[in-house]
């Protein structure tokens, strides 16, 4: 039998704390261990970004990251974006503007987006599409994704938000 | 208060999958649940001399491992459901897995179950197979040769079908003022949805009651097919198509592993999952396309086009897939014409075996292809003849007053406003602007093109009886009932099975209108064989013009029986009650009417119901159309090419796109936008490469490319609107639109842009290096 690693991490606000293989990657983790089946995988070559999630903050391919790498470390994942209030200004958006369809890629993007609004707050349209350059949708062309994230910028700039407000983790 | 329908209401599926409450088949978990690993052929085409699992059984956590032989007797092979008569076909159907043969790389020898993923992985690299290569033949054009290697022993020359629809004699084309002829190359194309494809199994030994949940667009035809391979009877086979995330096609056939892990979950009496990699999906899951067409073309000098002659020779891959005879034939021959008036038309189509994945449909399925040679053929001829590509299109385009048009091909398009979606085009884009600024361009050194696509498609397939006629082992009508339920919320059923599509909302929006009830009120379901009575899914642009025709004709039905019960209780005649808003009123006298709910309440209990009228509040409708449906627009693609590297960038792209009745613009333009993306993709980027010892190099997102976001420019989407007059909606299909317009547009504007170095075709994807290479050699001819 392999041998077993102990992690424990902050995800959305909540301690976890396994014992698993030490080459279990985190999607596998979030996914199987922990049931936050929100973030999706869609590719086995770090292309897609259906994974993403927020690492201490920042965006990354949880298929490209084992679990005990993100030991000690406080995750966001699609799960933790809403809280009691409501959605998050980047789910309303993308409701809004028709950013998803088939809705598979849409928590990666959704949190890559995040990761783009916390660099840079009013990013131009080019700026956006440059910044999804991590994610695929095969679905809706981007345009409406373009549009999605824009409107997300306003709202968190009209709300007077600096960094994007996440869940209950980052505060917490 | 505004319709409900055409109007841009957010979706109603949407909260869920923004907070990750989606659930797709990889999201499922059941008790006991253990994973499935299929080991795949590293070769295209090989013997099978031995497979020893005997490693990989003792792996700890591994539950099971099957190979082609453990499974005889336990399912059968996979059939084809497109059948189409009058063209010799030889159908090969998909063994369970491979036993004797693979006959393409990624071919399932054999299936590990265990503990869980992982274990799974480590047990197939266990598996020790023995392969005999023998020589592979991945085109279609060198299958057909005497002496290319033969897939299956009793299909001569790899030859599993030839059509031949109309005829047109030599002379036309001798005789004619202008002939142009082009041989172009439709490449193969590989769908990637962003979901790949899954299923999971659930046995009942008590009941032999089977469960599959799996990635499909159409599971009533998983049902109807996997019953027979599992002889499992219809009632105790239940398919769910849970969220899916994307189809394009892909999503329709009936492939084997689904059908594996069925089976398996019987023998070991234990769910079973199995998750396709992305790598699997490459491989294992139908491509699109492939089809070498010569095209030939006869019209005068001043513009008119006389007679078309096509020649299509297609990749069916190593085994006949569920629509694959359909897709190069019917779906293509069909619409060869176009939207022009060509008074002759001829197609013959060769489908082949070949060391390669099977094709099936994609996104457009035939009808791009279709539209690609006609598209391309029309600016050859309007080069030739000296004649702005524009003029010769407006010659030629069916006019108004022909419609219900019978075309060439003998089919019979409903209705259209050709010249009026390209006048809209036009004036959204400025046509004489742009070829001034083409021209000081190129002064400078800039190479701008323009590319148009007028194109017409054929969707919504319909009646039944003339897809009994083309062979198709289904019908092609649709279901829907309408469950008023006694607290006056609504349950809609259909048959159509959505996969991104937003159909959740739009049907919801149908009935919300035509009941006169908040859209809150009303909630679809779809995807489940229990639910759902029958139906047969979501493709070809079917679910709006054929399903939701049947939502509204159900809807009509409850609103019939309502009038009666309302007729009743308001002590008048039906024809005396008004049905508005919800409210059925007595003609002339406000004072006396009902509400839907109030009704709805009324026909539940059932305590004081008319004469004949059965309790209950509930409509079901059947809707086989009459006819198919032509959704039509004009495509114009502007790109700049650059000399030095070849890179073609898109500067502008305008769609307008009819597509009758718009039942959410929001909707629809999301539609438009992702199929423009992948018709683009097709044209620049997207294809799939074998070597010519059938492995498939562009195996993976690093070697296929995907388009981004940072490869468009915004999208310049609007719509015309002529109903159709097939369904009670005007409905007229809108998923496939952007990929059969767009690939003739963008090909169209890089081989304008090209026109000083005098290039005169490319084939796709228009790759920088191909661009490159074709500058340099017109260059090097100056
Ligand atoms: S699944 Fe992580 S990048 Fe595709
Ligand atoms: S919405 Fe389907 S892949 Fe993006």
């Amino acid at each position: 039998m392999a041998h077993q690693a102990e992690v424990s991490m902050k995800v959305n606000g909540a301690e976890s704390k396994s014992v698993i293989e030490p080459r279990m990657l985190l999607v596998h983790y979030l996914r199987e261990e922990l049931n936050l089946t929100g973030t999706h995988i869609g590719c086995d070559t770090s292309q897609c970004g259906a994974c993403t999630v927020l690492l201490d903050g920042d965006p990354v391919k949880s298929c490209t990251v084992l679990a005990v790498q993100a030991n000690g470390k406080s995750i966001t994942t699609v799960e933790g974006l809403a809280s009691k209030e409501g959605l998050h200004p980047i789910q309303m958006s993308f409701w809004e503007k028709h950013g998803l369809q088939c809705g598979f890629c849409t928590p990666g993007v959704m949190i890559a987006a995040i990761g783009l609004l916390n660099e840079n707050p009013d990013p131009s349209e080019e700026e956006i599409r440059l910044a999804l350059e991590g994610v695929i949708c095969r679905c809706t062309g981007y345009q409406f994704i373009v549009d999605a994230v824009k409107h997300a910028a306003q709202t968190l700039r009209e709300a007077g938000e600096t960094k994007v407000a996440m869940a209950d983790s980052m505060k917490a | 208060m505004a319709s409900l329908i055409g109007s841009a209401v957010r979706r109603k599926e949407d909260p869920r999958l923004l907070t990750g409450n989606g659930c797709f088949t990889d999201d499922i978990k059941l008790t006991g649940m253990v994973h499935a690993a299929f080991l795949r052929s590293p070769h295209a085409h090989a013997r099978i001399i031995r497979v020893d699992t005997e490693k990989a059984r003792s792996l700890p956590g591994v539950t099971a491992v099957f190979t082609g032989l453990d499974l005889a007797g336990k399912m059968k092979a996979v059939p084809a459901m497109w059948f189409l008569p009058g063209c010799d076909l030889k159908p090969k159907d998909r063994p369970a897995l491979a036993t004797d043969k693979v006959r393409y790389a990624g071919e399932a020898v054999a299936v590990v179950i265990a503990e869980n993923r992982y274990v799974a992985r480590d047990a197939l690299d266990l598996i020790e197979v023995d392969y005999e290569v023998l020589p592979a033949v991945v085109s279609q054009e060198l299958a057909m040769q005497d002496d290319a290697a033969l897939l299956h022993d009793d299909v001569p020359n790899n030859l599993a079908l030839l059509w031949k629809a109309g005829e047109i004699p030599d002379e036309v084309f001798a005789d004619a003022e202008v002939v142009v002829k082009q041989r172009l190359y439709n490449q193969r194309v590989i769908p990637s949805p962003m979901e790949t494809r899954g299923a999971v199994a659930q046995y009942n030994p008590g009941s032999g009651e089977m469960t599959l949940w799996c990635t499909s667009q159409n599971p009533h035809i998983h049902r109807l097919i996997y019953a027979d391979v599992l002889g499992i009877p219809e009632t105790k086979l239940r398919i769910i198509a849970p969220d899916v995330g994307g189809g394009f096609g892909a999503k329709i056939a009936t492939y084997t592993e689904e059908a594996v892990v069925a089976c398996i979950a019987r023998e070991i009496q234990k769910p079973v999952k199995w998750v396709e990699e992305r790598k699997e999906h490459f491989m294992a899951t139908s491509h699109g396309r492939d089809e070498v067409l010569e095209v030939e073309l006869a019209g005068t000098k001043d513009g008119r086009i006389t007679a078309l002659r096509v020649t299509n020779t297609a990749n069916l891959g190593a085994y006949l897939s569920t629509f694959g005879a359909g897709c190069p034939t019917i779906d293509f021959g069909l619409m060869v014409t176009g939207a022009y008036a060509i008074p002759q038309a001829a197609v013959v189509t060769y489908g082949v075996y070949t060391n390669t994945t099977p094709t099936d449909a994609y996104r457009g399925a035939g009808k791009p292809e279709a539209t690609y040679q006609i598209e391309r053929a029309i600016d050859l001829f309007a080069d030739k003849i000296g004649m702005d590509p524009v003029e010769v299109r407006r010659i030629n385009l069916v006019p108004n007053d022909a419609f219900p048009y019978n075309s060439a091909m003998g089919v019979t398009y409903d209705s259209g406003d050709y010249q009026k979606a390209l006048d809209k085009a036009l004036e959204i884009f400025d046509y004489e602007a742009f070829r001034e600024e083409q021209k000081e361009q190129r002064q400078k050194g800039k190479y701008l093109g323009v590319g148009f696509s007028t194109y017409v498609e054929l969707c919504g397939f319909g009646p039944s009886a003339v897809a009994g006629a083309i062979g198709f082992q289904g019908g092609v009508w649709e279901n829907s009932t309408v469950r008023v339920h006694p607290g006056g919320t609504v349950t809609v059923f259909t048959g159509t099975s959505p996969h991104g599509q937003g159909t959740a909302t739009t049907f919801c929006q149908i009935v919300a209108e035509k009941l006169g009830v908040p859209l809150s009120d009303v909630e679809l379901v779809s995807g489940d064989t229990q639910s759902v009575s029958m139906g047969w899914g979501t493709y070809g642009s079917r679910a709006t013009a054929v399903g939701g025709a049947a939502v509204s004709l159900a809807t009509d039905r409850v609103i019939e029986k309502a009038r009666k019960i309302a007729a009743h209780e308001l002590e008048t005649t039906v024809d005396q009650i008004e049905f508005i808003a919800g409210q059925f009123t007595v003609k002339g006298d406000l004072s006396r009417s009902r509400t839907i709910q109030q009704i709805a309440r009324s026909a539940n209990y059932a305590w004081n119901l008319p004469e004949g009228v059965e309790p209950a509040l509930e409509g079901q409708s059947f809707f086989d159309p009459s006819n198919f449906v032509y959704p039509f627009g004009t495509h114009i693609c502007v790109v700049e090419v650059d000399e030095g590297t070849g890179e073609v960038e898109i500067k502008r792209y305008i769609a307008v796109d009819d597509v009758g009745r718009v039942i959410n613009p929001l909707l629809a333009e999301g539609q438009v936008h992702g199929g423009i993306a992948q018709g683009v993709g097709q044209a620049l980027w997207e294809g799939a490469v074998y070597t010519e010892q059938g492995q498939l190099q562009s195996g993976t997102f690093m070697d296929y490319t995907m388009p981004k976001a940072r490869f468009f420019p915004p999208i310049e989407s609007a719509f015309t609107e002529t109903l159709s007059p097939v369904n009670p909606l005007g409905a007229k299909g809108i998923g496939e639109t952007g990929t059969t317009a767009a690939p003739p547009a963008v090909v169209n504007a890089v081989m304008d842009a090209l026109k000083p170095f005098g290039v005169a075709a490319l084939d796709m994807p228009l790759t920088p290096e191909k661009v490159w290479r074709a500058i340099r050699s017109g260059r090097d001819k100056e």
